[in-house]
């Protein structure tokens, strides 16, 4: 097989030229790629083409793929409202198999291990590779170089900026939707079904070729709000069951019950305190992850303490912020995916429970975005470098297992912290340089480990801040030094040349490849 | 068949540590086998350090299987000393050169003692971070909290934690077993600077002397305090020849797990069972000049319930209370420290004392009230304690002296 061509981008990484046959953009710096085009238009649709009535229902999902001219090399979308619980995805290449296409190219919006059931639709060619997110299972297939294709991934709003910047071309969007009538018009937010929003389907309802709303709720129209409009939608199919809503809460969505970890958590909230971030009128946003939902319990009782109340909270809503809302210690939840059952109850019935979109809170490509509004975001990492670049996608040993979700969006965030323990069963955290780059060191400002906190030198205002402070200040050198005492110098991952996925900036550009796992 | 021999844990939620399994042969060399989470980056380093420990013993044929979810090299050094022991009977240690920041530092004997974090001496997880709660001090148990076949490995694991674990200002405490097994428990742990040894199920000043001669006889240049440990009615009865046993005595706690079972009473929250038991231990130690400590508070998802008990034990007059939990260090340590009020009648009354006293006045009063000595001693320890944990400036006299 001749090999793909790369060149290094300006964070000094080797990427091809070119993934799975299109020509790659290398990043260019944080801000410096500058499109000069128009966004991609879809195809212009004629009223007359569609039902009079407004009844797009068809019988099944397969029938709406035929009648959407499914076949060899088109681009289907899902979406992953139901997280774990996705009943859908599974569903459409079970058809495609079924009828024998070949060569799809899967754009998930994230990808959860409930989608190991596709791993045999990689192996015989019915999917041909993934442009989204590769977790678990479906990452370690990728990593072992079995994937035909070049797995792409992006952050949340990359996935938008792709569609509109008519990167990826979607031919079939399946949008999942706990409510729906006959036109098309959906939400997520009632129904047996409820899983919250449905921002992540929002681009591909907009730019997609054809789009299928798939209910096990179906309303007579008007179906409001309409998350979806209808005007967008081709078919409407009524379905047993469309999401698995109990499967909406992971291990990554809970408390953690950990000491070590909860001391990072108290410490992160102590260092957010003393820099003067938790003020009235302040935002924040933390990620799913044990550690990041506990550091927002340290802040609820910061905030109580010191009566103070915040403007916005961002993110992933569960039954933690929810609660800071309801006691009015904040006044807007800015939601962007529900990550458990009371965040759905809440996103129903409280105005002040807003749904977002990767549009405005991520997408780079726009006039502005709101993640560059929030004070403070707390996010993870699996590995750390001593510039502050930071991997969240794949593991030491080389393996991809997570995807990106919104965390390079986040990193625009007014001060983003990262707490993490120094090291990991063994392996450091914080390292020489990281397995695999998804962000600069530039935009990350403060790692929080259980033996120190390390401030980026670059902002020398939070220096000055903490100095007269009893906080464990450390060098991230130093860090990494005492990792490396306690766990020995780990050996680099072992890697082939070949290319198996890439690792786009929120501009679109190669930030970094992912290579064959030598093992 | 040749003996197997088994050492350490593995299984699903099994972390940082190891399971070997090992058996001896005349020839076929060394056929070893590691599984690991971490082989592709710390294959090569495991491989070197089984291969090394396995020449110190000279071992030259064996068959090993090491399944490893992240240990670090002192874990995996202890469980195959264990091993190797169990099939060879060997007790030469094998020890890797110690941390840098391994070294005890000497405390005094009344060093204060609030928070004393228990530890299991055989789960290198729940060891590994163990300092950064600060706790005045960490306990590794090597009696209740090990299962009676797991001991010998978990003595083996306590030593090399004590020389690779940075305890940070923490002082490093080792429970040994019940005597006389945690006699030869020393034998392995003196050696590594603990700082102190807690004495469990002290019934009489015979244990006491038994473990402090054994100490003795390690002429050890550095003092290592004892904490006996009164788990029994008959201990409550002997507590004050206890306290005053030996004066390595820094402490004496009490248990009332045991001391509830033995009296034949059900422990309660609120403790009215003990009380007797309690005030008993609390006056044998004031009596004897050692510091007396509170027993455990078992329900660790009940914080109200610990503060509860932590106030109470205070009251009575303890020093401190062990913790099963780093969850609790801190709310205990709360407890126990001066209250904002209790510092500043105490500064008052040390400004008045002094005041005073630069006047040669004899009598010292604050508002109707006479001040004797003992109260500006009781004051100016609150005092101390209050500038140690920074709830007062040094300088705090300026703002009295204002007044």
């Amino acid at each position: 097989m001749k090999k793909t061509k790369e060149q290094f981008n300006a964070a000094g990484r080797s990427v091809p030229e070119s993934v799975n046959g299109k020509p790659a953009i290398p990043f260019m710096g944080i801000g410096k790629y500058r499109p000069e085009r128009n966004k991609y238009g879809p195809r212009i649709p004629v009223c007359s083409d569609y039902p009079s009535d407004g009844n797009k229902l068809v019988p099944s999902i397969k029938d709406a793929l035929i009648q959407s001219g499914l076949h060899d090399g088109m681009t289907i979308s899902t979406h992953h409202h139901f997280r774990n619980g996705d009943l859908l995805a599974n569903t459409v290449f079970d058809i495609a198999h079924e009828m024998g296409i070949k060569d799809l190219v899967w754009f998930p919006s994230a990808s959860f291990p409930c989608h190991a059931h596709l791993i045999p639709y990689l192996e015989d060619g019915t999917i041909h590779h993934i442009e989204g997110s590769m977790n678990g299972p479906l990452g370690r297939f990728t990593s072992r170089g079995k994937m035909k294709g070049v797995g792409v991934l992006r952050s949340h709003g990359g996935r938008y900026q792709a569609v509109q910047d008519g990167e990826v071309k979607i031919d079939i969007a399946v949008i999942g939707a706990s409510s729906a009538d006959p036109f098309g018009n959906a939400n997520g937010l009632y129904g047996p079904s409820a899983s919250g929003l449905l921002g992540f389907a929002l681009a591909d309802s907009q730019y997609a070729d054809k789009v299928i709303v798939v209910t096990d709720n179906l309303v007579d129209f008007p179906c409001i709000p309409w998350q979806i409009q209808g005007n967008y939608v081709d078919f409407t199919v009524v379905v047993d069951k469309v999401g698995d809503t109990t499967q909406i809460v992971s291990g990554t969505t809970r408390i953690t019950n950990s000491p070590d970890r909860l001391y990072l958590a108290e410490l992160t909230g102590k260092f957010c305190d003393e820099v003067g971030i938790i003020h009235n009128g302040f935002s924040f946003q933390t990620g799913a992850g044990g550690t990041s939902l506990a550091v927002g319990e340290y802040f609820r009782k910061i905030m109580k303490q010191k009566n103070i109340r915040a403007r916005f909270a961002r993110g992933g809503s569960n039954a933690y912020l929810v609660s800071m809302l309801e006691e009015g210690l904040v006044e807007y939840l800015l939601d962007g995916q529900t990550f458990d059952l009371t965040g759905v109850r809440s996103m129903a019935e409280n105005p002040k429970h807003v749904w977002t979109s990767p549009f405005t809170s991520y997408n780079y490509h726009s006039k502005g975005n709101f993640a560059g509004l929030v004070d403070v975001v707390i996010l993870g990492a699996t590995e750390i470098d001593v510039n502050f670049n930071a991997n969240v996608v794949t593991h030491s040993d080389g393996y991809l297992l997570h995807g990106i979700g919104g965390w390079q969006n986040c990193l625009f965030s007014k001060t983003v912290i990262l707490p993490v323990p120094l090291f990991r069963d063994r392996v450091p955290v914080i390292r020489d340089q990281v397995t695999t780059l998804c962000g600069p060191g530039d935009l990350i400002d403060v790692i929080i480990t259980e033996r120190g906190i390390a401030i980026n030198p670059i902002r020398t205002d939070l220096i000055k801040a903490v100095k007269k402070s009893h906080l464990p200040l450390r060098t991230i050198e130093d860090l990494k030094e005492e990792a490396e005492q306690i766990c020995g110098k780990p050996s680099p991952a072992k890697f082939k040349d070949k290319i198996v996925a890439v690792v786009k900036w929120v501009d679109g550009t190669l930030l970094d490849a992912i290579r064959q796992v030598d093992a | 068949m040749s003996k197997t021999s088994i050492a350490g844990n593995h299984g699903e939620d099994i972390r940082s540590d190891c399971l070997i399994k090992m058996s001896l042969s005349t020839k076929g060399g060394i056929r070893l086998k590691i599984e690991s989470r971490v082989e592709s980056m710390y294959g090569d380093q495991i491989n070197s350090l089984i291969k090394d420990i396995l020449r110190f013993y000279r071992i030259r044929n064996a068959e090993i299987l090491l399944q490893d979810s992240g240990a670090l090299n002192f874990v995996i050094a202890a469980r195959m000393e264990a091993a190797i022991r169990q099939l060879t009977g060997d007790t030469k240690e094998y020890l890797l050169p110690a941390a840098a920041w391994a070294k005890a530092i000497q405390y005094e004997r009344n060093r204060i003692r609030f928070t004393r974090l228990y530890v299991p001496g055989n789960t290198p997880k729940l060891m590994l971070n163990v300092g950064i709660h600060k706790a005045d001090g960490v306990i590794l148990d090597l009696e209740d909290s090990v299962a009676p076949v797991k001991k010998g490995e978990a003595l083996l694991l306590v030593r090399n934690a004590l020389r690779a674990i940075n305890f940070y200002q923490s002082e490093r405490m080792v429970r040994i077993n019940q005597l006389p097994q945690g006699l030869d428990d020393l034998d392995l742990i003196l050696p590594q600077d603990p700082n102190v040894i807690l004495i469990p199920k002290t019934e009489t000043p015979v244990h006491v002397k038994q473990a402090a001669d054994r100490i003795a006889a390690a002429n050890k240049k550095r003092k290592i305090w004892l904490i006996p440990i009164i788990e029994s009615a008959l201990g409550i009865e002997n507590s004050f020849l206890i306290a005053s046993a030996t004066p390595a005595i820094a402490a004496v706690a009490i248990g009332l797990e045991d001391l509830t079972a033995d009296i034949g009473v059900s422990r309660t929250k609120s403790g009215e069972e003990s009380h007797y038991a309690r005030m008993r231990i609390v006056n044998a130690c004031k009596a004897a000049g050692v510091q007396p400590l509170d027993s455990v508070f078992s329900d660790v998802a009940d914080t109200p319930g610990l503060i509860d008990s932590a106030v109470r034990s205070k009251s009575l007059g303890f020093e401190g209370m062990g913790c099963i939990h780093p969850g609790q260090i801190s709310a205990v340590r709360d407890c126990f420290m001066p209250g904002s009020e209790e510092v500043a009648r105490s500064c008052r009354i040390v400004a008045a004392f002094e005041d005073a006293e630069s006047k040669g006045l004899g009598v010292v009063s604050l508002g109707s009230k006479m001040i004797d000595l003992p109260v500006v001693k009781r004051a100016l320890a609150a005092i101390e304690l209050a500038e140690k944990f920074g709830l007062l400036e040094k300088n705090w006299r300026k703002e009295y002296e204002k007044n």
